[in-house]
């Protein structure tokens, strides 16, 4: 696949938006990389990758539920609410004004959703981070999201997924944001200290302080092709060296070559990849050799299995 | 002291002043004395004045003074025979975060800090106390080192945040810091951290995850400075100020939010017009919170310390 080619474009267009105005809406996407036009209907059957130059789109939780668990296996773990806009913050608008925008928007408390069920019949519970919430920020409810989704693993014996999503801390909470880096290792140690397995799927962008905590400590880093996955964001770090950042600095293959992620996985390999790790850990011994490994074909959900979901959970 | 800041001027006009008339007092026996003292008495409590209420971009100024004390300062003046230990073992020693062993009003202690550098040589070999990765595994490597002889973790944070480059990225800095907070979290023996300049980001929590954290007064900790705040939200670095408000990271703010235990007071017109002073309560705050924190079980204060930090940010007991 051109990872190499999928990152030229697709910050600028991410802005502008998925498709364009003069298109008739739902019928027709561009690929925001190589630009060509998609049909809606098949971009969603191939787990929204365009299918022209393999470029992965951004999803969000509900996505990655239903291409993850088993079929109509999960529901989802409720994470307390807290007191939202600690700090009273106002920049050119009101934190609490975009916090209401983005609950709007996508319907969610916050960005981070986390829902429990299987894979591969394997008890799971899985943390999605959603960057069309203030992007994917991470604040005190996140936070708390965090914990109350690693806790309901060690409660139910199950494996913590984490897809991580985030442009790192949420200013507008101040410290408080920045507390939430210790405040979710800790929950990460729970997870550990209860022998279960802590995986983390790195998707683009994940950066800063959610990179700088429960993001790096997993058993075993995943990453999607072409992610941007780093501390210091691009612009900063050339701003502070002034010089050009060398080609695929900071995608997920890069990081796998300097060590810090284990698989660069495409997406429709992903649910494959996760069963195949997870049984591993948590069935370290078959009573009878299995009849075929999980398939490693596409497993992301069809265009049935959409339909199928709205009833489902 | 060489450097003012903007709002100090008026103050060290009348300074000036008082200077002069002194000068010209003692070679003229000019019953001048009267006028001096009311000059000196006026300057004082316009110090004391100005910095009882210092906006918070005003401590932000004072929180990066190069004159304030820095690690080397305060390793000197309370670990007389500190004893510098060097290096990650796998890639470097990094000069941002010095550590070492040493003898600390009788007791032997692990400290740790940021080391911004005091001259321009000096900056640029400490990195203006920017660390990369093999300086927060240099600190995780003596922490444990620490815990296996119990020794007690004392941690000085002063830095504007880890430091962005290709290096340190290609090298993990995320990982790092991630590890750094994970092996604070996970110590046996007690660890106190003192923020005693600029508190930057996730480079400054990546040592200040501890069972006690104290802040100097005027001292700042931040997810983010106020230049970069503002330049984000208001798109406007010099929005800075407003950034400086609406962030609330002053020692004040972060007692109030519960973030941290308890402000050390700084001598009347900051740490840098005083600075044996400064370390000198710094080193009283470090003693009494380590002798409290004596004899409590390693297992205890592990589990102590975790409750602390999930309780921030969470409604009092109900
Ligand atoms: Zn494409």
């Amino acid at each position: 696949m051109n990872w190499l080619s999928s990152y030229v474009r697709p910050k600028i267009r991410a802005l502008v938006g998925q498709s364009r105005p003069d298109l008739p809406e739902n019928l027709w996407d561009q690929c925001a990389s190589c630009e060509r036009m998609i049909f809606h209907r098949d971009l969603e059957a191939n787990g929204r990758v365009c299918p022209h130059c393999g470029y992965h789109m951004r999803v969000g939780p509900e996505f990655r539920f239903r291409a993850l668990f088993d079929e109509g296996s999960w529901q989802r773990v409720e994470a307390p609410r807290v007191a939202a806009d600690p700090l009273k913050f106002r920049d050119l608008k009101r934190y609490s004004d975009r916090l209401k925008e983005a609950q709007n928007r996508t319907k969610a408390f916050d960005a981070l959703e986390a829902a429990a069920g299987t894979v591969d019949g394997l008890p799971t519970v899985i943390a999605v981070m959603n960057f069309d919430f203030m992007t994917g920020t991470m604040g005190t409810a996140l936070g708390e999201a965090f914990i109350t989704a690693a806790r309901h693993a060690v409660e139910t014996r199950s494996a913590f997924l984490v897809v991580t999503a985030s442009g790192g801390a949420r200013m507008q909470e101040g410290a408080l944001s920045l507390m939430q880096m210790a405040r979710t290792t800790i929950a990460v140690q729970e997870i550990k200290e209860a022998g279960l397995p802590y995986i983390v799927l790195l998707t683009d962008p994940t950066t800063g302080g959610v990179t700088a905590s429960f993001a790096m400590l997993g058993d075993i880093h995943l990453a999607e092709p072409a992610a941007m996955i780093g501390f210091a964001g691009p612009r900063v770090i050339e701003q502070t060296i002034r010089e050009k950042l060398p080609n695929g600095f900071q995608r997920a293959e890069y990081l796998k070559e300097h060590g810090i992620v284990d698989l660069v996985v495409p997406r429709h390999e992903m649910r494959a990849t996760l069963a195949r790790l997870l049984g591993l850990l948590l069935r370290p011994k078959l009573e009878s050799p299995p009849a075929a490994e999980v398939t490693s074909g596409p497993e992301v959900a069809t265009e049935d299995e959409m339909a199928n979901v709205d009833a489902g959970q | 002291m060489s450097s003012l800041l903007d709002f100090e001027k008026p103050i060290a006009e009348l300074e000036g002043k008082v200077k002069e008339l002194r000068h010209l007092a003692d070679s003229s026996d000019s019953g001048l004395d009267e006028d001096i003292a009311k000059l000196e008495t006026r300057a004082a409590k316009m110090l004391a004045q100005t910095y009882a209420k210092l906006t918070p971009w005003q401590k932000a100024q004072v929180a990066r003074h190069p004159d304030r004390p820095h690690f080397k300062d305060y390793a000197a003046a309370l670990v007389p025979d500190f004893q510098p230990l060097a290096g990650d073992r796998s890639f470097a020693d990094d000069a941002a975060i010095q550590a070492g062993l040493g003898r600390f009003r009788g007791r032997s202690i692990l400290l740790i800090g940021h080391e911004r550098g005091s001259d321009t040589e000096e900056r640029v070999r400490h990195n203006f106390g920017m660390a990369r990765p093999e300086g927060y595994r240099k600190a995780i490597r003596l922490m444990r080192l620490a815990e296996r002889f119990g020794l007690p973790v004392v941690t000085l944070v002063d830095t504007m945040g880890a430091h962005p480059g290709i290096d340190a990225e290609e090298r993990g800095q995320a990982e790092a810091i991630a590890r750094s907070i994970e092996c604070c979290l996970d110590l046996a023996v007690p660890v106190v951290s003192i923020i005693v300049g600029e508190g930057g980001s996730g480079g400054a929590i990546a040592l200040a995850v501890a069972d006690r954290v104290l802040m100097l007064e005027h001292s700042i900790y931040s997810v983010i400075s106020p230049e970069g705040c503002a330049a984000i939200l208001w798109r406007s670095a010099e929005k800075a100020a407003d950034a400086a408000e609406a962030l609330r990271f002053t020692a004040q703010d972060l007692r109030e939010y519960r973030l941290i235990d308890e402000i050390i007071p700084e001598p009347v017109g900051g740490a840098h017009r005083a600075r044996d002073v400064t370390i000198d309560a710094v080193g009283d705050a470090i003693e009494r919170h380590l002798a409290d924190l004596e004899g409590v079980p390693g297992l205890d204060l592990r589990l102590l310390r975790r409750e602390k930090f999930l309780a921030m940010g969470r409604p009092a007991a109900a």
